[in-house]
């Protein structure tokens, strides 16, 4: 169908091109304008549909939250609560749901707090090691590099045994300091790879000048690769931030019974597990557990598409 | 000091004028550092040590695990670890439970690797076409479903597909039934009537979820490409479909290589959301790999030797494929 439309299009300007063909030129070009015109606006609808499509559960995860219980479970359901009410959500920060366990904001913290310490160690380790491997050669370089493609690719699930059975020991389980060691580890080699690419870009020749003028390597490093590769560092603070705020099966084991200590994901889960099906404070909940890391993308949208763009296309 | 000058003096770089007073540890230091190009060392053994604490020696010590009859008392001390050979393999390969388990895990990566690809090329082909203002909202709305968390996402889903008040089962009574085959849809449930149900429902959330990447990352090849290209393409008289697979597709092929083995590793991985939509450890009818290993090491009582062979076992399937990863990585000079 498309086909044909395109083969008008190329007919019409053959035809056009012709001075013979100079009379009949003008209702084909018209209505090749048309069907143009019809294509961009379909494309478009198109757009618009898969984009209203892909953030439906995101708005109806919201819209439940604010329902009322009656209108969640009636029979026929509403696309916006008639009668919206924040209800759910002071049930979650009260605390009064999940069996008690605790308001939101505890298990807010404990994920911040996490995944804030995640993105500082992982940062600092993988900007050390990039500037390794993208300004020297050394032997295992490759040997390192290639080391790091494949244990990225090494599942939670292969390794949560030896995690656990090694954390037990060392009192890192029911804590989050055991969750904020294991993250950092997990986000590095991902984290190294994008920052390689970032410190690679940098011309060397600055380093070299700072070099001559007197500056130590730790200078060099502070004054002038640092501020360079910052937006990179941006990008990778975004993934390991992420890894730390999503990750569920080392969290889910590590901490066990200690409620305390939950992340957001593990209350979300536990709260969804204790069934009763109380839609209404579980999607207040995810909600609550959602709207940061969205409100996050939004603001560092573009960085964030370089960066994983960076990473996959050159990884 | 004067040897050290000496020494400096034949280093690569040009250096600072020589401190006063006597040589400190600092310096000397970084004059032995210098002399043996030791700064790559230094500056990645931190992470390595990390890589290697968290991510190497628990490997290794699955492997070891697999090979020991290692449980709950053996762990505490109370009883001796013993060396069991293969019986943990065999004893795997004869439990119908793990090719079951095997079966969820290979069927689900066939059906949602290629529809993620296929959904993720036509978005990106289209993100391509849009105009600027329009493919900002698209994307960022495609963006928005990769970015909720896997646990919300999951959660959410539940809600969606569940029998009372769930959303998809009140939609699939109002379609015509020649559509949606089966007459009553209500009470209809995703999650625990069967395998086949659940897996569905949890392809479509991972579907949701991982589409946007693979757009992104086409839409970032396209850009790459001449328009000259297409155009004269199109000029000639060329469909679309036979551009794509004849000019563009040839060009960003090694993306596709990239795109399709990450997706298969990642959707043999799917843990969480098959964790929180069957119910955890308890509907053994729905384990995928992942779960078969979480209930064997974990649920009383814990054999973490049978769940070392397993984690093993499912390490060397995805050894493959990660080797084609990593060879088509460094064939496009991922390494220089």
């Amino acid at each position: 169908m498309t086909g044909t439309d395109m083969t008008g299009v190329g007919v019409a300007r053959r035809i056009a091109r012709g001075p013979a063909g100079a009379a009949i030129a003008r209702p084909v070009a018209r209505r090749a304008r048309r069907v143009k015109r019809l294509k961009a606006v379909s494309l478009n609808a198109f757009g618009v549909l898969i984009a209203l499509v892909t953030l439906f559960p995101i708005f109806w995860m919201i819209s439940t939250a604010f329902k009322p219980s009656h209108e969640i479970y009636s029979l026929t359901p509403h696309l916006l609560p008639s009668h919206p009410t924040w209800a759910n959500f002071s049930q979650v920060i009260s605390g009064q749901v999940a069996g008690g366990i605790g308001g939101v904001w505890l298990f807010f913290r404990n994920s911040l707090s996490v995944a804030i310490l995640t993105v500082f160690i992982a940062s600092l380790l993988a900007l050390l090691a990039s500037v390794a491997v993208a300004r020297f050669r050394f032997r295992f370089r490759t040997s390192f590099l290639i080391m790091l493609l494949i244990v990225q690719m090494i599942p939670g699930q292969a390794l949560i045994i030896a995690l656990f059975l090694d954390a037990r020991p060392l009192n890192l389980l029911g804590n989050l300091t055991g969750l904020v060691l294991v993250y950092s580890a997990q986000a590095l080699p991902v984290t190294i790879w994008m920052l390689r690419n970032f410190v690679a870009t940098i011309p060397k020749e600055l380093e070299e000048a700072a070099a001559i003028d007197g500056a130590s390597g730790t200078r060099i490093f502070w004054r002038i690769l640092f501020p360079l590769v910052a937006p990179g560092l941006v990008a990778t603070s975004i993934f390991a931030f992420i890894t730390a705020y999503n990750e569920f099966i080392v969290a889910l084991t590590f901490l066990g019974q200690q409620h305390s200590d939950y992340t957001l994901p593990i209350y979300v889960q536990y709260f969804f597990g204790r069934g009763g099906a109380q839609w209404g404070p579980i999607m207040a909940a995810s909600t609550m557990y959602t709207i940061p890391v969205v409100i996050f993308f939004l603001i560092v949208r573009r960085r964030l598409v370089g960066g994983l763009v960076a990473g996959a296309v050159k990884g | 000091m004067a040897d050290s000058l000496q020494h400096r003096a034949g280093a690569p770089l040009p250096l600072p004028t020589a401190p006063r007073g006597p040589a400190s540890f600092r310096s000397r230091l970084a004059v032995f550092t210098r002399r043996h190009k030791l700064a790559p060392y230094f500056l990645i053994l931190p992470a390595l040590a990390g890589i290697a604490l968290v991510l190497l020696w628990p490997l290794i010590q699955v492997i070891i695990y697999s090979f020991q009859n290692y449980g709950i008392q053996q762990a505490n001390g109370v009883l001796p670890t013993q060396w069991v050979g293969f019986a943990n393999f065999t004893g795997i390969f004869r439990d119908p439970e793990f090719w079951l388990a095997l079966r969820v895990t290979v069927l689900f990566a066939l059906v949602v690797v290629p529809a993620t690809l296929i959904v993720g090329t036509i978005v990106g082909l289209m993100l391509n076409r849009l105009g600027k203002k329009m493919s900002i909202f698209v994307s960022t709305a495609a963006l928005l479903a990769w970015a909720t968390p896997p646990v919300s996402a999951s959660v959410l889903f539940y809600w969606m597909f569940d029998p009372d008040g769930g959303l998809v089962d009140w939609a699939l009574n109002k379609m015509p039934h020649w559509l949606v085959g089966n007459s009553n849809w209500s009470q209809f449930n995703w999650a625990t009537t069967n395998a086949t149900a659940a897996y569905t429902m949890i392809a479509i959330l991972v579907v949701w979820q991982s589409f946007p990447f693979i757009a992104v990352t086409v839409l970032a090849a396209l850009k790459t490409i001449p328009g000259e290209l297409n155009e004269a393409a199109r000029v000639d008289g060329a469909s679309p479909w036979r551009s794509y697979w004849r000019i563009t597709f040839p060009l960003i092929k090694p993306i596709y290589l990239v795109l399709l083995l990450l997706s298969v590793i990642w959707d043999f991985n799917i843990f969480t959301q098959s964790y929180i939509i069957t119910g955890g450890v308890g509907n053994s009818n729905e384990f995928n790999l992942g779960l078969y290993i979480y209930d064997k090491a974990f649920t009383f009582p814990p054999s973490f030797g049978l769940g070392g062979a397993l984690a093993l076992i499912f390490v060397l399937i995805l050894l493959v494929v990660t080797f084609g990863y990593v060879r088509s990585s460094v064939k496009q000079g991922a390494l220089t």
